[in-house]
């Protein structure tokens, strides 16, 4: 098991491989359709949200606020990261972004970032939303919430040992490609 | 509430929370099978976790908690429009207390009223048969398997997937493949064989009312579901693509009547997070007994 702590170093992402589990400790920022789109049309990241080596997380979280008034997340899986191949690469290199994680993975143009600027994707167990929501130990903030509503908004999560496996590395490498090369292969042969 | 929604609230609490025995008892033997250290395992074993902590907690084992489809088997003479009034109001509870995520929005607005219930949610199929019970099934559907189902009309060319059984298995077998990835596997395929493009995809979701571990009664879908299973946990897709030895927990096939110009293949995908129950109900509405 390998351990990723926030704000990333550079050497380190560059050092991770597909394939490795990681476990991150540290600051997460959540973001998924809305955060994107707004971020990609020039859109200002709000005071306080500083992603430069920082992990962005495609989750739309359910939150809630207990009796004394403080968030408390319930449900926090990730979601289908593909919708954001649109916009990642240019978040990755504008921001400085150090790592993704989302699920099912992205395509060539992230993948390029990735190598390029020194990110790596991280994939979540999809539909373990209960697991997930014990990693985070506490909402430190929540931004644009007003704008774009609680899935949506972005959130300031301080995590500890949330696992993940790296399946884009920033060596031009996807799980996701390697699988489904070998398990078509694989297929011809049983057909 | 009446006696009859307070059954079902506790259905949709149930279905939400708790996997049924049948699926569990697959997610532990993949588990055992994926060699030790594996990703794959890793994965497994958060997989299990998640579903004894969502237990304990009372809470939805994923954050997607679905499609609503009820099933209900009925006697004759049953009032449709009450059920479907209780099952409404049921809805609507159970997402008060978040056994039921905020999940359907308007597709024309795009708003979301935070109620659960619209057109088509829930949906309710009701079927009358010659028996004094009412039987409810429960079935909750996540949006990302659901976007991986597949219809196939055959003969498919690129396939090579004529119009016979060795057809069937091609195109359900490149279902598996593209799938991978997506849809949170290790997944359940629920197939029907013919049928028209509407009652396809609706014999396809009703096989993920049988338990896993039954047999097909047919002796040829018997075996086309076994060769399908086994073949699809060769290829090496394994939980979430991750690679690895379970790409799918199980394959339920039905055939329906075609016409003679339409030969359909329709696959719908079911999540690791398969959540389905069921209860036998009294005259009053109260449950007698747990289904599965
Ligand atoms: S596909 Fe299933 S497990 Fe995955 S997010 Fe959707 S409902 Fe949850």
């Amino acid at each position: 098991m390998i351990h990723l702590k926030t704000p990333c170093d550079e050497a380190q992402i560059r050092s991770l491989k597909v394939g490795d589990a990681v476990e991150i400790t540290g600051v997460l920022f959540t973001g998924r359709d809305a955060v994107h789109k707004y971020l990609h049309e020039g859109g200002e990241l709000p005071p306080g949200v500083n992603l430069r080596n920082g992990i962005l997380y495609h989750c739309g979280p359910v939150v809630i606020k207990d009796e004394q008034g403080r968030w408390k997340v319930t449900a926090a899986g990730p979601t289908t990261s593909i919708r954001e191949e649109p916009y990642q690469g240019q978040l990755i290199k504008e921001f400085g972004l150090r790592g993704v994680i989302g699920k099912g993975g992205m395509g060539d143009r992230t993948l390029a970032a990735c190598r390029e600027f020194g990110c790596v994707y991280l994939h979540a167990i999809g539909g373990a939303a209960q697991v997930l929501a014990e990693c985070i130990k506490s909402v430190r903030n929540v931004y644009l919430l007003e704008k774009f509503g609680a899935p949506e908004a972005i959130w300031e999560f301080e995590v500890e040992r949330f696992p993940s496996v790296v399946t884009m590395d920033a060596n031009g490498n996807s799980l996701h490609k390697e699988v489904f090369e070998a398990s078509q292969k694989a297929l011809a042969q049983r057909l | 509430m009446t006696g009859l929604e307070h059954s079902l609230v506790e259905l949709i609490r149930r279905t939400s929370a708790e996997i049924p025995d049948d699926v569990q008892a697959a997610i532990l033997a993949s588990l055992e099978r994926e060699k030790k250290g594996t990703i794959a395992e890793s994965a497994m074993k958060i997989i299990e976790q998640n579903i004894q902590l969502a237990k304990q907690k009372s809470q939805p084992i994923c954050q997607d908690t679905g499609s609503i489809i009820f099933y209900v088997d009925c006697p004759v003479g049953f009032d449709q429009i009450t059920f479907e009034e209780a099952a409404k109001n049921a809805v609507r509870i159970s997402t008060k207390k978040g056994f039921l995520r905020q999940n359907s929005v308007d597709s024309l607005s795009g708003v979301n009223d935070g109620t659960n219930v619209g057109p088509g949610s829930p949906t309710i199929h009701f079927h009358q048969h010659r028996q004094p019970e009412t039987e409810v099934r429960l079935v909750l559907k996540g949006g990302g398997c659901e976007n991986v189902g597949a219809q196939y009309s055959l003969p498919a060319e690129k396939l090579k997937a004529n119009r016979d059984l060795d057809g069937c298995r091609k195109a359900i077998l490149d279902a598996v493949l593209q799938a991978q990835g997506k849809g949170c596997g290790p997944g359940i395929l629920g197939v029907c064989i013919g049928g028209d493009r509407a009652t396809g995809y609706e014999f396809s979701k009703q096989q993920f009312l049988r338990r896993l571990d039954d047999r097909n009664p047919n002796a040829e879908l018997d075996r086309l579901e076994q060769d399908i299973l086994n073949t699809a946990n060769e290829l090496g897709i394994g939980p979430m693509g991750f690679g690895g030895k379970t790409t799918l927990l199980g394959v339920k096939i039905g055939a329906a009547n075609r016409l003679p110009a339409s030969f359909f293949v329709s696959i719908s995908y079911m999540c690791w997070a398969y959540r389905r129950q069921g209860v036998r109900l009294s005259a009053a509405g109260d449950i007698e007994e747990w289904l599965y």
